[in-house]
């Protein structure tokens, strides 16, 4: 295991008289080369999780162990571990800071002193598979168009060429042609380089059809932790706590209820259409 | 680390005190600050202190809240008793090479923390029971009658209140892009002076220019409603005097008399 969350409590403005359990008991098991899915409402602990993973934010109780070794150990390198466990956070163009992308991209693998060499190329490395052409290296990235910003930002994570890389509502804000680039690139990322990818969303269609893994999260605990047709299965229950199923759920569970042999696990419009097909040949025979 | 800064953080209960006009709440606190500075006997500042000890216990605001702004001026107090201490002429207490304490140091040293403590938690007292929003109604209608002199009274209290709305909108922007650049490995607390003023380049910027982006949308938005300045301008609440706030008048003038005649007389 590359990430193993241990019984994690967190406790907002712990002391407090207003402090509430932002995290109750969480354990997780995050392998490398997964993509994994992570759903919940806002508020349901999702993000407090996520900085959890790279040591921004200590666990009140519990452990996180990061190849066997706990995370807030006093000796314990967390700048290596952050390298190591890349964190995209919720609309991440607001930390652009530099003077022109690509510098603002070297400012990542900047930190882990690397020398000149290295960090360039890796920053360039970064650029490229997010997308961004050449000649906008030199362009301040306040020239950027919304969708473009993010990339350089996301870029900027991706130089320090994490193991495990955490995009937090990655899509935030997009059109859904820059929310269909963002992900299209997420998934090549995965093709090529073979890192865990966690992706934090409150929409199901976000993430429905690639991941291998959906963790939901409701109200600072996991409530489920499957693949995404199992978790699909519980469509009820999800709608009783504000999420949803992808669309093609409700469909097939409906065809299914008026009497129709359908396969009701289908969750990519494919799937569907050809359960679909399956069961009309059938009756027209 | 950030959160330790009380100015304008408003402690939300139901009291007395919190209902209180604003007008009554500024104008008690400007007499109470005075009355610290009229007279100089021990018994005086005993009345000031248990006049404020029964304000905050009516407040119910937990008395932790507001020590915690004192932390903030530790430092300008020290300077003072220091200065006091050995710069007050008079009859010699001790001397330590060239330096002298004198009697009257002391005396004036003392007085001074006193002073400045119930002055510091005086003016918490206010700012924790009443919305930076209802502070700045206040004090536009209390300093109304400058229009007459052009002065920009409406506009003013309008920048105040923005100002003091967005210091928790920052504080928390500021902890958000510290983390984000803390995930591309920033580090804020290691290093010289020059190399964490250097660190601080990657959260000064992004939080730059996310105030102007900040303070644009707001602009837009008062635009939206036809926000054109004070003038014909109306209140949903307007604030009117209630029986209460009278009664919180006398109080005060109650308080000031004693504090007259403790001075007076003691």
């Amino acid at each position: 295991m590359a990430l193993k969350v241990d019984h994690v409590s967190y406790l907002y403005e712990e002391g407090m008289p207003l402090s509430r359990k932002a995290l109750d008991d969480i354990c997780l098991d995050i392998p490398q080369d997964q993509f994994i899915g992570v759903i919940g409402h806002t508020g349901s602990g999702k993000s407090t999780l996520m900085q959890h993973l790279n040591g921004l934010l200590t666990p009140t109780e519990g452990h996180i162990y990061y190849m066997g070794r706990d995370i807030s150990a006093k000796d314990f390198d967390r700048k290596m571990l952050r390298s190591k466990v890349g964190l995209v956070f919720q609309y991440p163009e607001h930390q652009l800071f530099e003077t022109d992308v690509f510098a603002d991209v070297c400012f990542g693998p900047k930190n882990l002193g690397l020398p000149k060499e290295e960090i360039e190329g890796r920053a360039g490395e970064a650029l490229e598979k997010v997308g961004i052409p050449r000649e906008m290296y030199s362009m301040s990235p306040f020239e950027l168009s919304g969708g473009q910003k993010r990339r350089v930002a996301i870029a900027g994570v991706l130089a320090m060429q994490p193991e495990i890389l955490i995009l937090d509502e990655p899509t935030a804000g997009l059109d859904p042609r820059g929310r269909e680039e963002i992900l299209d690139q997420i998934r090549q990322l995965r093709r090529q380089t073979h890192i865990t990818v966690l992706l934090v969303s409150h929409s199901m269609e976000d993430v429905a059809e690639y991941v291998d893994r959906i963790i939901v999260m409701n109200q600072g605990r996991i409530m489920y932790d499957d693949v995404p047709k199992a978790v699909f299965a519980h469509y009820r229950e999800l709608e009783q706590v504000g999420l949803a199923a992808p669309q093609v759920t409700y469909i097939m569970n409906a065809l299914k209820e008026s009497g129709l042999e359908v396969d009701t696990q289908a969750t990519t419009i494919q799937e569907a259409a050809c359960s679909l097909r399956k069961v009309f040949s059938a009756v027209g025979r | 680390m950030l959160r330790d800064i009380t100015l304008g953080q408003y402690y939300q209960t139901d009291s007395v005190i919190h209902r209180l006009d604003p007008r009554v709440k500024l104008g008690g606190t400007l007499l109470y600050m005075i009355s610290l500075f009229l007279f100089e006997n021990i018994w005086g500042h005993l009345l000031a202190a248990l006049f404020l000890a029964a304000v905050i216990r009516i407040s119910r605001v937990p008395f932790r809240f507001m020590v915690r702004g004192m932390k903030t001026i530790l430092f300008l107090i020290l300077i003072t008793v220091t200065f006091n201490l050995f710069l007050t002429p008079g009859e010699a207490l001790v001397t330590v090479w060239k330096l002298t304490i004198t009697r009257e140091g002391v005396r004036m040293a003392v007085f001074m923390v006193i002073r400045l403590t119930l002055l510091i938690i005086g003016s918490s007292v206010m700012t924790l029971t009443t919305t930076p929003n209802n502070l700045t109604d206040g004090l536009e209608k209390m300093l109304g009658p400058l229009k007459l002199l052009k002065v920009p009274v409406h506009e003013v209290a309008m920048m105040m209140s923005i100002a003091l709305r967005f210091i928790p909108i920052l504080l928390e922007e500021t902890d958000k892009i510290m983390k984000a650049q803390m995930a591309r490995g920033a580090d804020f607390d290691t290093g010289n002076l020059i190399q964490r003023a250097k660190a601080l380049v990657p959260l000064l910027v992004p939080l730059f220019i996310s105030a102007f982006r900040r303070a644009n949308d707001l602009a837009m938005a008062m635009e939206a409603r036809c926000y054109r300045g004070g003038e014909g301008r109306t209140k949903m609440k307007p604030l009117i005097y209630r029986r209460c706030d009278y009664i919180a008048y006398l109080v005060i003038l109650a308080y000031l008399v004693c504090k007259v005649l403790a001075g007076v007389l003691l």
